[in-house]
């Protein structure tokens, strides 16, 4: 591919050093002269930056391949070929850093992920995810652990040095499942909506647990001797990793909404607080090793709802795109460094640690899903079905973030840190090609219901609508404080917290005149699908305010309504030519419903 | 839970078991309830001053009655079931939109409807709620009857025509809250 030979170019240009000029007295003025020194890393990021996207273009452009073969497959692939080939060259292929990993690669993907969560899907089976999240990796870092720590005793030779903490380490680092392998799988499978936020809730929230574990283990591998104390600790300091991420966030989210009030008259920085807050609550979580995945869903959850109310609309367009395309190059790059940090990698391959290690991922996720589900279906209304769990337990992917974590362990209190990391490359190896590549043929072969592809006609709005209503009412009728009365209450308290009366005013100006705000809404959670904004200017707007109008005179003009009284029917027309434009202005009223709703 | 003391009306409580599907327990948390609501009185007062169409009281079956149109379908039911718990509950919402009990609801009627649905809201003006309204008997229109010729005339919408616009949404999993087998009233004020 010529784009690869973009690569030697540095390589190249690397070994021309600067000409150094005062070889003879009189010097001719330099006209042209190489410095590649001086601009060798900004040079270096551009440019995988540029060929990940362009990999990217291409890989969209060959129409075959992306039904198939889901893109991080791809991009994996590419990644060991480059990798292959800065090896043959001679030079030392880059490592995933975990440094840049954590603290510049994984953040886009999360805010993203973050800010534009469905929320009432989200909260509606938040019980079934946080089990999942908490119950699920625990189960499965422990019996991984243990179980491999007993067949390491069994099968004796190279494999008797591996203790026990060693394998419940390594059990916590390779069993929670990955957000963004399973947000580039999903993504392009387009399955109902309850599973997918599922699989990506329990992925996002699992990182609690693995922050926990992960230093708990490598804190004991340290000392090499555990106290029951220790592990009441170990509990204690779950708790504060998750909830102190979750305020941390949440201090950020309000500082966010609070400072996005004042814009009005910057509003060309208005993106910049977003990312910014957002940022910083991440870096500050890590600081105090609380968990900055949770820190920075909840800062995009709290600041997104007041935010929104605040910022232009087309900060808001700004901050979408941009967290799009942050995420998209982010997730490009991560898996484009895992292939070349393969083969760049040191290796200790061990066939039985390696199959072992597969096969009881493989074991845990399955006993655990089926397991919990059976008790989680004796609380949920909408029970978990086999299908969805199998979808569940078989879309539990592994990803950078194992890589990562695996990378970071120490050698001398580890020795099996080799042995380690092919293991947990070649689990996320098999977890991303062969799952991820048979995912969507088995959901199409078991008809798993998919993502509900149109919107809801107005009537279907209207009475689901007043269906909430009618439900809060009768659940305050029972007298017990179920869901629609917390969602109510919640809504109410939004209303009535932050904004002032002018605002108000001004905002319901604005919601009027920004429809297309909230069709874009609904289909931002589906990344690489942005629609083209045809509406998206404001001259369009008020032709579609001016048509709305028309539109609404007309109709009232020929609905006259069917009298009660039976002596004098009134004759209606209901003119059929109108029934084009009608659709285009229910659709309209439709989405002033669905701002409403949430 | 403590002790369960023995019910006052014991059989009748089984009678409207067995009518309603509700459990012993949940009768008696409801029976709680409706005593608290109707300041223990027999029925509750309807204190709506323009209620037309509607009873002025409710007694202890007919509110039993209408909470059980709102109990979640069982895990294992044929199609059938299904398909008549799923009437059962779109009857249910049809009568409290067709509130002259004709059988049809006419545009007044859903004009109705959609007002006071945004206007709890707080936020679009009664013309944009009248226009929805239009919008969505037009959608009705289109969708069960097909292109009407010139001089017909839209009734309103039936009981079938109304199942046929809402077939996209799963009532009978929607239509549902939690009762609890526990006593809450004396959480709640």
């Amino acid at each position: 591919m010529p784009v690869v030979a973009l690569f030697f170019l540095p390589l190249l240009i690397g070994s021309c050093r600067g000409i150094d000029h005062n070889e003879t007295d009189q010097r001719v003025f330099p006209v042209i002269s190489i410095n590649y020194q001086h601009v060798q890393m900004p040079f270096e990021i551009s440019l995988w930056i540029l060929l990940a996207s362009i990999l990217k273009l291409g890989f969209h452009l060959v129409p075959h391949v992306s039904a198939v073969v889901p893109e991080s497959c791809v991009l994996i692939v590419v990644g060991l070929l480059v990798g292959g080939l800065i090896r043959v060259l001679g030079e030392d292929p880059p490592v995933l850093d975990s440094q840049l990993f954590f603290l510049c690669l994984l953040p886009p993907i999360i805010l993203d992920a973050g800010y534009f969560l469905p929320i009432r899907p989200f909260m509606e089976n938040v019980g079934t995810i946080l089990t999942f999240a908490v119950l699920g990796t625990l189960w499965s870092a422990f019996f991984m652990g243990v179980a491999l720590y007993g067949a390491c005793q069994l099968e004796g030779a190279e494999l008797a040095g591996v203790d026990l903490l060693s394998c419940l380490l390594f059990g916590s680092i390779v069993s929670a499942v990955d957000p963004v392998a399973v947000l580039a799988v999903f993504q392009e499978i387009h399955i109902n909506e309850l599973l997918h936020i599922l699989v990506f809730g329990e992925s996002l929230l699992n990182d609690a647990v693995t922050v926990v574990l992960y230093h708990l283990f490598e804190e004991f591998v340290h000392r090499g001797e555990v106290t029951a104390g220790d592990v009441f600790l170990g509990v204690v300091c779950f708790f504060v990793v998750s909830v102190g991420g979750v305020l941390v966030g949440c201090v950020y989210g309000f500082l966010a909404a609070f400072t996005s009030r004042f814009t009005a008259h910057t509003r060309v920085i208005e993106p910049l607080f977003v990312f910014l807050y957002s940022y910083m609550a991440y870096l500050s979580a890590e600081v105090f090793h609380l968990s900055g995945i949770m820190a920075l869903i909840a800062c995009g959850v709290v600041m997104r709802p007041y935010v929104e109310a605040n910022i232009s609309h087309k900060s808001y367009t700004t901050i979408k795109y941009f967290l799009k395309m942050w995420s998209s190059v982010s997730e490009t790059l991560i898996f484009i460094f895992l292939g070349v940090s393969t083969v760049a990698g040191p290796h200790a391959w061990n066939w039985t640690f390696v199959s072992l290690t597969l096969a009881l991922c493989l074991l845990s996720r399955v006993l655990g899903v089926v397991g919990l589900t059976f008790i989680i279906n004796k609380y949920r209304m909408v029970k978990l079905s086999g299908k969805d769990q199998f979808i569940v337990a078989y879309g539990g992917l592994r990803g950078a973030i194992a890589f990562s974590l695996a990378f970071l362990l120490s050698s001398e209190s580890c020795a099996m840190k080799d042995l380690f990391l092919t293991a947990v490359i070649t689990v996320i190896f098999f977890t991303v090609f062969v799952q991820g590549m048979t995912i969507r043929p088995l959901v199409d072969l078991l008809a798993v219901k998919k993502k509900k592809q149109s919107k809801f006609s107005v009537n279907e709005e209207i009475h689901t609508q007043f269906l909430e209503h009618l439900l809060t009412g009768i659940e305050d009728v029972c007298g017990h404080y179920g869901h629609h009365h917390w969602r109510d209450k919640h809504q109410r308290s939004k209303r009535t917290l932050n904004i002032s009366k002018e605002r108000e005013a001004e905002i319901r100006k604005m919601l009027r005149a920004n429809l297309q705000k909230t069709r874009q809404r609904l289909r931002s959670y589906s990344r690489h699908t942005l629609l083209p904004d045809a509406e998206e200017d404001d001259w369009s707007e008020t032709r579609l305010r001016k048509q709305r109008m028309e539109m609404e005179r007309r109709m009232s003009h020929f609905l006259t309504v069917p009298a009660n009284r039976p002596e004098s029917p009134r004759r209606a027309r209901l003119q059929t030519d109108l029934d084009g434009r009608a659709q285009k202005a229910s659709v309209t009223f439709a989405e002033e419903l669905e701002e409403h709703r949430d | 839970m403590g002790s369960f003391q023995s019910l006052p009306d014991d059989h009748q409580y089984r009678t409207l078991s067995q009518k309603t599907g509700f459990s012993l327990e949940q009768i008696g948390i409801l029976h709680n309830r409706f005593k608290q609501l109707s300041q223990n009185e027999d029925t509750l007062r309807n204190f709506q001053k323009d209620a037309t169409g509607s009873v002025q009281e409710i007694g202890f079956e007919e509110f039993l009655t209408v909470m059980s149109y709102f109990r979640a379908p069982a895990h294992q039911i044929t199609e059938e079931q299904r398909e008549e718990i799923r009437r059962a509950k779109l009857r249910f919402l049809f009568n409290m939109h067709d509130t002259d009990n004709d059988g049809t609801i006419t545009l007044e009627e859903y004009r109705h409807v959609v007002e006071e649905l945004l206007s709890r809201s707080g936020a679009l003006g009664r013309e944009t709620a009248k226009g929805i309204a239009d919008a969505a008997m037009l959608e009705v229109a289109s969708i069960t009857v097909g292109p009407m010729a010139p001089d017909e005339f839209y009734e309103g919408i039936t009981f079938e025509q109304f199942l046929k616009i809402l077939k996209g949404v799963e009532i009978e999993t929607r239509m549902h809250i939690r009762f609890l087998n526990m006593d809450t009233t004396v959480l709640c004020k």
